[in-house]
This record gives C-alpha cells, structure tokens and sequence, in this order.
C-alpha cells in the first residue's frame, strides 16, 4: 500500500498550509517541512525498491503516529484535530494489518480481506471526514466572514456614531450661542422698553408743560396783585387814620386780611401744581397713597386743556365735569393714575380738535369727566365728541406704539401704559366705547381695596 | 360809569373791588362781575343799555372771551360798549382776533391796575 506515503505528504503539506506555519510557527515548520520531504523520500523508495513490507513502511508508521501524537497533544494544532480524526482509522487499521502480518504472516493472510475492507473504508472514512470537516470549516470560515462583516458594520456605525455626537454637540454649542444672544437681545428690549417708558413720560411732560405755565402763572398773578393791592390799601388804611376814621380802617384791615389769606391760597395753588409736576416726572413710587380722584382728575383736566391750548390758542372746548362727592379717598399709585388721567384727557383734546379742524362752527368741542362711586370701586368716565375710534383699530388702540398720531407726535405708549397702569398695577378695569365722528369713552373701574 | 368784568377765577372781582376803592367810594365806577361768557350775555340782555365797558378774559372754559366779543359786536343794536380784552396768553393771535372782533384794547395778565385807571379815566373823560 502506498497510500501511506501519499498520505503522509498530503498531512505534512496540509499542515503546513493550514497553520501557514511557515510564517506562524517556523520551529514547527522546520519539522512538519523536514517530513514532507522525508514522506516524498519514503515513497520514492518504496517504488523503486518496493519492499512491500519493508522498513519504509513502519518509518511511515512512526511518523503517522507521531504526527497524531503531535496534533493531539500540542496546543497549536488544535484547530486541526477533526483532520486528524479523519485519518485516524487508516492509520490504526493500517498499522494493526502491517503489525498482523508481521506477527503471524498466516493469520493475516486468512484475514486479508477484512483488512483490504477495513483499509478501503478507512480510506472512505478519510475523504468523507475530509470533506465533511472541509464544509464545517468552509462555513465557520463563511460565519468568521459574516462576523468580521457585522464588525465591520458596527465600526462603521460607531464611527457614524462618533460623527453623530460631534455634531450634536456642535449643534447644541451652536443653540446654546443663540440662546445666549437672543437673551442679550431680549435684555436690549427691556432696556429700550424702560427707556421709551420713560422718553414717553417726558414727552407727556411735555406736554404738561404749558399747562402747568398757565396754571403756575394765574396763582402768580393773585399772589402779586394781592400783595400789591394790599401795600395800597395799607396808604389808605393811614390816611384814614389821619382822617380819625376808624370804622373805614376796620374794613380795610379785614380787606387786607382777606388778602393776605388769598395771597397764601393761591401761593398753595402754586407750589401743588409744580410738586405735581415733580411727582408727574420721578421714576415711579413705591407705595399707594390715599387720593381724592375728583381733585387728580380735575387737575389734570385743566393741565391737558391748557397743554393743548398751548399749541393752538384758537382752540376753546367745554369741560363738563360730574364728580361724585361722596367719593371715598382711595389708596392708589397717584401719580400713575394722574399719568393715565392725564392720557385720556390729551387723547379726548386731541380728538376733538382733530374733529374741530374738519367741522363747520357749529361744533363745540366738549370733553367731560364724570365720577362714581359703585358697589365695586370708583368709576371714571371720560367721554368726548371727538373724532372717534375706528371699528377696525379699536383693538388695536391698546397695544404698544400704535398711534394714529404723525410721526414725532405720538410714541404710541400711552393707551399702553395706561391699560398696564389701570390693569396690572391696580387690578382695575378699562373699557372703550366709541363711535367715529360722533365720540369716544373711556370707562375706568378703580376697585377700592 | 358801569364796567363788567368778565372772568372765570371769582378771585378778580376783590381786586377790582380794592384797586378801585376810592373811585367807588366817590362812585365815578360801578363793577358788575360775570364768571364766563354765557353769564355775560344773560346779564347784557337786561342791561345793555347801562353797561359802558366790558373787561373780558379770553381764556375761560365755555364761551370764550372771542366768542363773547364777537356776539356783542353782532348782535347788539343799541350804543356798543367799549370792550377791554385780557389774557394771560399775551400773544399775536389772541391779539389779532381780539382787534378783528372789535376790541377797544387789548391788556395782558398780571394787571396792572395803574395803567388799567388810567385807560378807564380818559373813557370817562371822553364819555
């Protein structure tokens, strides 16, 4: 049999192939290549001395059995075992008939055929064990494939990952900067707001201003016609003296009395309306203060009247007033509901000027103020017969910097402010009700606390 | 001599009264007072004939001083008064409307009362 010279270079090359020992494993490489070449050596022999049972053929037996040995126990061929098994039998059934026949020539002959047998399914068993590990192995090989694929993919994700994060954080870094300019525009915004607040108080100061001339001006006008007329009456008061007559002396000392108490009225008068001014321009105060609406409203009734007046001199309006006298005093913001008082009344002046401008004579311009006390608070009505509100912009008449007013003559603030300052800072009400050209009225509901 | 003053602060008419003291005492004047146009105008319904001279405030709440100058001017038939205008806004237009309307003359606040004596002494001299 030659097969096992065969064999053996098959194993040798196999091994070698299979564990790349060359590259791998040089020490064992040295061996398993010193065998192949030694099995080649080996069949050569045999086919040219062909010993049938020969000294070649149990070299061949030593080597089989140690290459099993070999594969069995070294750890580095453990990848190869099913391989050995496949050989296994051939080697075993080989060995047991070269062993046989040399033992008892006689009993191997009588058993030949069994052997022949054994060896030829030996043989079967190797190819078939060959090529059935072969197809295990192919479909590890195709799985290993498979898995490195799968790695493959989940690097390739993790990278996508990776990538994903950065980006993320790229974007998150990117809102996060937004956010924090949006805050610093917003921050502009109230700034700005605090500011048009205040450019909106100034211009409405502004427009106090003439007003409070005129009404500064008529106290002074008593204060120093009084005092003069007094020094008068005081020459005459001694000529009467002179004269002896004491009753005429007596008059003219409660005359100048009487005087002298006016002089200190209107010098009150004076002094209330520039500290109202005061108060109309501060920031703002902190607590409310117990007031006498009628006399706020009427004072800046007269204060928008005389602010109007002032730019246009022609102008001449009826100012109706119907003050409630049973009106409590209230503890309210004074100055902010002056501020929106004083709001009402120039928006009624303006409008019935507008309407004047467009009007034959016979229009009377005509703004009135009408207070009341209700079960829920204090009432306010301001009421014109002005020009109107338009149904369209009635809505909007409430809302930041909407004006009707041109350019430069509005800022658009005060309904705004108003509606804040009734609202907000005394949880009162405030209703419009208006028709265009014919008239306009503002309702204020002010709770009594 | 009868003079009207019209005017919506009431404290005028105790200056008047003062200022003038001697000259009613001898009753060479006699004051009556108005506090807007529309009393004015009622009061000169009865007394037109009487009334001599009118001081008017322009600026009053109502009919203004204009206004009342203006209905004088138009509706009265009778002997017109002399018609003084005063006015704290001592200004053109107030001033030319005045003098369009009518008016005699034409005096600013504060009055002052020694000027105003002698405006009204040469009218009574002249009258």
């Amino acid at each position: 049999m030659n097969f096992d010279y065969i064999l053996l270079i098959i194993v040798f090359s196999y091994l070698r192939k299979k564990l790349q020992s060359k590259i791998l494993l040089p020490q064992i490489d040295k061996y398993l290549f010193m065998g192949f070449w030694l099995s080649i050596a080996l069949l050569i022999t045999q086919v040219i001395v062909d010993s049938r049972k020969g000294i070649t053929a149990w070299i061949a037996h030593v080597l089989l059995f140690a290459v099993i040995y070999f594969c069995l126990t070294l750890k580095e061929f453990k990848s190869l075992k099913s391989f050995i098994y496949s050989m296994l039998p051939f080697v075993v059934v080989n060995f047991i008939e070269d062993f046989t026949e040399l033992i008892s020539s006689s009993f191997h002959k009588e058993w030949d055929n069994y052997f022949d047998t054994a060896i030829v399914f030996s043989i079967i068993w190797f190819f078939a064990m060959f090529f059935i590990t072969r197809k295990q192995r192919k479909d590890m090989e195709r799985e290993q494939l498979k898995a490195v694929e799968l790695e493959k993919e989940f690097q390739q994700s993790e990278i996508l990952k990776a990538k994903l994060e950065i980006q993320v954080a790229e974007r998150t870094a990117e809102i996060l900067g937004q956010k924090e300019e949006l805050q610093k525009a917003l921050d502009e915004l109230k700034t700005t707001q605090n500011q048009l607040i205040q450019s909106e108080k100034m211009a409405s100061l502004g427009e106090l201003t003439a007003g409070i001339a005129h009404e500064i001006q008529n106290p002074l006008n008593f204060v120093n016609n009084f005092s003069e007329v007094s020094v008068e009456l005081l020459d005459e008061m001694n000529e009467e003296i002179v004269k002896g007559d004491f009753e005429e002396v007596k008059n003219i000392a409660s005359d100048i009395k009487k005087n002298l108490e006016k002089i200190n009225y209107h010098g009150k008068r004076a002094d209330s309306i520039v500290k109202g001014m005061l108060q109309h321009s501060r920031t703002g105060n902190t607590t409310k203060e117990a007031t006498d609406i009628n006399k706020l409203a009427d004072e800046y009734l007269r204060l928008a009247y005389h602010g109007l007046r002032a730019k246009d001199k022609s102008f001449n309006a009826d100012l109706v007033v119907d003050f409630d006298e049973n009106l409590p005093k209230i503890n309210v913001f004074t100055q902010e509901i002056g501020r929106v008082l004083l709001n009402l009344f120039t928006n009624a002046f303006y409008a019935t000027h507008q309407m004047q401008k467009k009007s034959d004579e016979a229009y009377k311009p005509m703004v009135s103020v009408k207070t009341v006390l209700k079960e829920n608070g204090i009432e306010i009505t301001v009421r014109d017969n002005g020009i109107g509100i338009p149904e369209a912009i009635k809505d909007k008449v409430m809302q930041p910097f909407f004006t009707t007013k041109p350019t430069g003559e509005g800022t658009g603030l005060g309904l705004s402010l108003s509606y804040d300052i009734v609202v907000k800072g005394h949880g009162g009400t405030i209703a419009i009700d208006s028709k265009e050209n014919d008239h306009t009225v503002f309702t204020i509901l002010l709770p009594i606390e | 001599m009868k003079i009207l003053v019209v005017d919506d602060e009431a404290d005028v008419q105790p200056l008047f009264l003062q200022h003038f003291r001697k000259e009613l005492r001898r009753h060479d004047f006699e004051f009556d007072f108005a506090l807007s146009g529309e009393e004015a105008l009622e009061y000169l319904k009865g007394k037109a004939s009487e009334v001599v001279l009118i001081l008017s405030d322009i600026n009053m709440p109502g009919m203004s001083g204009i206004e009342l100058l203006s209905k004088i001017r138009h509706d009265f038939n009778g002997p017109q008064p002399v018609v003084m205008m005063i006015t704290a806004y001592g200004d053109d237009e107030n001033y030319k409307q005045s003098m369009e309307n009518g008016a005699n003359d034409f005096l600013t606040k504060p009055l002052d009362f020694n000027v105003l004596k002698e405006k009204l002494k040469k009218i009574m001299d002249n009258g």
